[in-house]
């Protein structure tokens, strides 16, 4: 008896070392941990529990039959963050480059299927090759299996993607199709067609780390959520993601205990905004004013920074938050801010998560790159997404709203349950130069009458007060108790209920 | 008494001149700029009159302007603060005229103070010890040998024209006199196409010592002690305290009675302040004088308990003094640190800004000043020490480019300069003040200086200490020990705290270890962390134990810790564990668990990028222009781009030889502090 718990242990023990433990150094050379030491900063202490420790692959061309090492290449497993369920699975580089073979799929489908079932969310941690070239088609049909997993996990449990290695070809899509994708700077990338193949068919020469690095897809491609600088940090920094989501689509958003006054009144704020309309000024000081403890986890942060998206908690609960960022490009919206901020807004419709929208908006960027672009379409995305969102809306305008972009940022046209406005908004077609030289295109030689009618549009539309005669915005509020007035107006929203009428699904302007 | 007078001033010393005329009972009337009108000078006065726009030369200094708002307000006098009319005889000139009364010196004795050259001569015929020289046209080697010896070596030999070192040579015998007054004088032909030489006394260990006077219109005249003001970066104070830690009260006496001695011979009245340069034997050397009440004097007042505003006015106001020279006594210490909008790490640039948060330390009155104190009328009461804080700043204001970068003076009292000195550290530490760069780790770091604590210190302190500027602090091994047993306890809560989130598994709960360890400022401490109701007990791998007790909670971002003796942490959330900054230190603590931090070994170190070929944007701003292209060839000194911020525009430089391999901005582009600008090979 005695002998085959031992034997137990010895498989165990094997298993572990993975691809041996020279490969083991040679990823700790590259600045990366394994599989299993990433698994074990992921979760709570000792709380992992595995699957399928000992599958191996099945293949048996190309001397494949020869090694088989246990596992094949992918940890997985389940455990807890703070307590609460998550499943994760772990591409192991130290056996067969991480490269994914069929059963290495099948393990990481059986934990998705798991988390479907039982409603927790999935964190792959991503270091692989690509595919398991020796089992050809067999390992692109594993890849499928994961996305249709992907695709009918999404909107159901929260899925996350770290990406700590290579993933390279089709092995992007699973990531791709995640709902967050967190990249470690130096040591990991992504592209469809690595640097090699651009070389041949465009005669690009581009490094990996160019093309497919932390810095280009958390700057330039938006492919990225965020990056961090190593292993250890990217995983505590998951850690602290997973604290704010709900576990799956069926539960609320989370609610921890907090340490600060929801009535908290900050005077500041009400120097906020400055004296000149144009002159700007750090939306992020007001986010992180409002939130509990000050303490905001941003999403796409180096990505369209003329809008932020993030996460706070207000009483301990997690809401989302989109804000203009008037320190860039004047807050304005143009496609890359509202694909970002649209993906934002669905996946916390999705999961319960209110929405607090911040507005100090100009209205969208002119030219020709934008509407070749298409801005009309993905500018239509944000639209869409507040529309249809049914999770609890409180919106604050502490400045311009102007144009088609006022409607756009969870107006009250757009079942906003709060639309609050600080006496310094202005809600208007435009802004009073411009409106001006429309509505009286007569006097525009005479710069003195056009002085006069910009001063009496400013007198009559630079407020928010029409818009508040009309009902547009429930109250006007004092810049410092916009903490109390948002704490308030969401708890008022616990239990709000709003359905959409039955559909196969919409269809997004994509 | 007068009903109401008007502050022709602003900032702090506008809000510290309003304290004490409410105290009065008098009414106030502030001025302000466009730049101003959100000031606290403004909102603390009775009323408020604009005077024009931001710039101090079309507001703040023009005569016309305020002599307006002195007739609209009907104020019967006026307190001028320092710097702007303080010290223009014309401005005295034009109240006196409209029967207004000036809270300062007669215009005389402002005209006779004025002049360098005056005033020196006015303290000689009062006998008032000046820096022996010889101001006449030397001749030869010969004579300058001659009048070296009469003033006494070591002496300065200093060309007329001179500036910046150039033509100036000190000797201390008679060869290095001849050879001195010979390359002086070619050294000032050739640089500055005249060589005039004279030569003065060197003063060597220099102090800067001032003394306050108080005199009436009566003939009465006081001295209150000095201050000791060495701690200067460039000419400008930063650290003042009074008494001084080098005079005994002989020199203090002797100073006292030839500085009112001085104030007489001018007719002065109110309060002014006599400089002296003092060297290592204590001969001290009248400097000028200034007709006006110094941004320093609230050390004066904290160890004097005389509220010199309040005397100023009385003064003013043709009353008496009502205190004699036998009154003034010294009564523990006083230590002041102007807290200034400029970034130490970058060779102190001005910083400007909103004021995303400011909390100076809370205010406590103790000692002479406090039955005076209803300019404190917020501050706690203590016994043991005080502190007072003189600002013209709230949270969420501004620091505009127009004016002085000055953000308050902090002050600290307590029975002896070493409690003073302690009770300032805490004081700094607990001084929140976020969104524009500021000295407070420099001062810190001044106040942890083993030669300003000993009270070794001359004007050349912070150049000879600090000679390639202010790099940060390291921080002892026993306050690194404090605070990782600080920064144990509090992560430990703070994860405690994430275990409590809803939606857990019931039964299978994380638990939160006891075992930590904490790296910080390249060290790293084991401990194992045993928590009970009234705190931790933290124990070092070494079998050390420092016990820790705090009312911190998460978010908190102060934290007052007892970890053997008070420990002030400025706490802000990095990844993993804390920024912790105290005792001007600035520090990235991490707390991990013995695994984690296991593995945390094996990450890369990265170095922060080579960033010397690179051109930096300064401050956040606008590209307006771009000089240069990509492949150029650059000299030193050559004008790369121009940067606008807040309407200024700055001229970025390339500092060394060298060619341009890319450009990253253009015009139009708005940066922020740290953009990269521009690479060159």
């Amino acid at each position: 008896m005695k002998d085959i718990l031992n034997e137990l242990e010895q498989r165990r023990e094997t298993a572990r070392l993975g691809g041996g433990q020279k490969r083991i150094d040679s990823q700790h050379a590259r600045g990366k941990l394994t599989a299993r030491e990433r698994i074990e900063l992921l979760l709570d202490e000792g709380s992992f529990e595995e699957f399928d420790m000992f599958k191996s692959h099945r293949c048996t061309d190309f001397g494949m039959e020869n090694q088989k090492p246990a596992g094949d290449g992918v940890v997985t497993g389940w455990g807890t963050i703070n307590g609460r369920m998550v499943y994760v699975f772990s591409q192991d580089f130290t056996v067969f480059g991480g490269s994914l073979s069929e059963t290495h799929a099948e393990k990481i489908c059986k934990i998705m299927d798991m988390a479907m079932q039982n409603g927790a969310p999935v964190i792959g941690i991503n270091d692989s090759g690509g595919a398991r070239i020796q089992e050809g088609v067999a390992s692109l049909a594993g890849y499928a299996e994961v996305f249709q997993r992907n695709i009918m996990a999404s909107g159901v449990v929260p899925q996350i993607s770290v990406i700590m290695g290579p993933c390279a070809g089709g092995a992007v899509y699973s990531p791709a199709m995640t709902d967050f994708i967190f990249m470690v700077k130096d040591t990991s990338y992504m592209f469809v067609t690595g640097p090699d193949v651009v070389k041949t068919v465009t005669n690009e020469v581009v490094t990996a780390e160019e093309l497919g690095g932390a810095s280009t897809h958390t700057k330039k491609s938006s492919v990225a959520d965020g990056a961090f600088e190593n292993d250890v940090e990217a995983l505590a920094e998951v850690r602290r993601l997973v604290d704010f989501l709900p576990l799956n689509n069926r539960q609320k958003p989370p609610v921890r205990p907090f340490f600060d006054e929801p009535d908290r009144i900050e005077m500041s704020l009400d120097t906020l905004v400055p004296e000149n309309a144009n002159t700007p000024y750090d939306m992020k000081e007001l986010i992180v004013k409002i939130a509990d403890e000050g303490d905001f986890y941003e999403i796409q942060e180096d990505f369209a920074k003329n809008i932020i998206t993030g996460f706070i908690r207000m009483e301990g609960q997690t809401v989302g938050v989109v804000a203009n960022q008037p320190m860039v490009l004047a807050g304005c919206l143009d496609i890359d801010s509202s694909r970002k901020a649209a993906r934002f807004v669905r996946f916390c419709d999705a999961f319960e998560i209110p929405i607090l929208t911040l507005v100090d908006v100009p209205g969208f960027l002119p030219g020709t790159s934008q509407e070749y672009g298409g801005v009309i379409k993905h500018g239509a995305k944000l639209l869409f997404a507040y529309g249809e969102a049914t999770v609890p809306k409180v919106t604050v305008i502490t400045r311009k709203a102007y144009g088609g972009a006022y409607d756009v940022m969870a107006s009250k046209h757009l079942r906003g349950d709060f639309n609050y406005a600080w006496p310094t908004a202005e809600i208007a077609v435009m802004g009073a130069k411009g409106a001006t030289e429309i509505i009286h295109r007569a006097d525009l030689g005479d710069a003195d009458k056009i002085a006069k009618h910009t001063a009496d549009y400013e007198d009559r539309f630079a407020n928010p007060f029409v818009a508040a005669e009309r009902g547009f915005i429930d109250e006007v509020i004092q810049p410092h108790g916009t903490r109390k007035r948002v704490a308030r107006a969401f708890a008022s929203l616990r239990n709000k209920k709003l359905t959409n009428p039955w559909k196969k699904h919409d269809n997004i302007p994509l | 008494m007068f009903e109401k007078i008007l502050i022709a001033n602003r900032g702090e010393i506008a809000c510290r001149v309003i304290k004490t005329a409410r105290k009065m009972g008098i009414k106030t009337v502030a001025i302000y700029s466009d730049a101003d009108k959100h000031a606290l000078h403004v909102q603390m006065a009775d009323e408020a009159v604009h005077i024009g726009p931001p710039p101090a030369n079309q507001s703040y200094i023009v005569i016309d302007k305020v002599m307006d708002a002195i007739r609209q307000t009907g104020a019967q006098a006026v307190h001028p603060g320092y710097g702007f009319l303080s010290e223009n005889s014309k401005f005295a000139e034009a109240l006196e005229a409209e029967g207004v009364a000036f809270v300062g010196p007669p215009k005389g004795a402002i005209e006779a103070m004025g002049d360098k050259i005056t005033s020196k001569k006015i303290a000689q015929d009062a006998n008032v010890s000046t820096v022996p020289g010889y101001m006449g046209l030397i001749e030869d080697a010969d004579e300058a040998v001659k009048i070296s010896n009469e003033i006494g070596y070591p002496v300065m030999i200093k060309a007329s024209a001179g500036g910046g070192g150039k033509g100036m040579r000190i000797a201390w015998n008679d060869t290095e006199a001849r050879e001195g007054f010979q390359s002086s004088k070619n050294e000032a032909a050739n640089s500055f196409g005249d060589d005039r030489i004279f030569i003065e006394k060197f003063v060597t260990q220099p102090r800067h010592i001032e003394i306050q006077v108080l005199c009436d219109a009566h003939g009465n005249g006081i001295y209150l002690n000095e201050r000791e003001c060495s701690i200067q970066r460039r000419n400008q104070k930063v650290v003042e305290e009074a008494p001084s830690p080098f005079l005994d009260e002989a020199t203090r006496k002797a100073m006292g009675e030839q500085s009112v001695a001085l104030a007489k011979a001018v007719g002065y009245t109110s309060a002014g302040t006599v400089e002296f340069i003092v060297d290592g034997d204590k001969n001290f050397y009248f400097l000028e004088m200034n007709t006006r009440l110094q941004v320093e004097h609230p050390v004066t007042e904290l160890i004097t308990g005389v509220d010199l505003v309040e005397q100023m006015i009385r003064v003013a106001n043709g009353e008496p003094l009502s205190i004699t020279q036998d009154d003034v006594g010294i009564n523990g210490w006083a230590i002041e640190n102007r807290v200034y909008a400029e970034d130490p790490y970058r060779n102190f640039l001005p910083s400007i800004g909103r004021l995303t948060r400011y909390r100076p330390p809370v205010e406590v009155a103790a000692g002479p000043l406090a039955d005076n104190g209803k300019w404190q009328d917020k501050a706690k009461k203590g016994k043991d020490f005080a502190v007072r804080n003189d600002t013209g700043v709230y949270e969420g204001g501004e620091i505009s480019m127009y004016y002085d970068p000055m953000i308050a003076k902090l002050c600290t009292w307590a029975p002896t300069r070493g409690e003073a000195i302690e009770a300032m550290r805490n004081a700094l530490d607990g001084f929140e003040l976020e969104g524009i760069g500021h000295n407070l780790p420099f001062v810190s770091a001044v106040m942890d200086h083993p030669k300003f604590i000993s009270g070794d210190m001359t004007t050349a302190f912070i150049a000879e200490e600090y000679p390639d500027g202010f790099e940060g602090v390291e921080l002892p091994e026993d306050t690194l020990r404090r605070i990782a047993a600080a920064a144990a306890a509090m992560h430990r809560v703070a994860e405690i705290r994430r275990t409590r989130v809803s939606g857990r598994m019931d039964n299978h709960e994380r638990r939160v270890g006891k075992k930590w360890v904490v790296s910080l400022q390249g060290q790293e401490f084991a401990v194992k962390v045993k928590a009970d109701k009234e705190g931790s007990t933290i124990k070092f791998a070494d079998g050390s134990k420092l016990r820790v007790s705090s009312d911190w909670t998460p978010g908190d971002q102060l934290a007052v810790v007892d970890v053997d003796g008070p420990l002030v942490l400025k706490v802000g959330k990095i990844s993993g564990g804390f920024r912790i900054r105290s005792r001007g230190a600035d520090l990235k603590v991490h707390v991990r668990t013995p695994r984690q931090a296991e593995l945390a070994k094996l990450m890369p170190e990265k170095l922060p990028p080579d960033t010397s070929k690179m051109l930096l944007c300064p401050m956040p701003g606008l590209i307006v222009k771009v000089d240069v292209a990509v492949g150029d060839e650059v000299q030193e000194g050559q004008a790369l781009c121009t940067v606008e911020a807040m309407k200024m525009e700055n001229i970025l430089r390339a500092e060394k030889t060298t060619k341009v391999t890319k450009i990253n901005a253009g015009p139009g582009d708005s940066l922020a502090v740290d953009d990269v600008i521009m690479e060159f090979e």
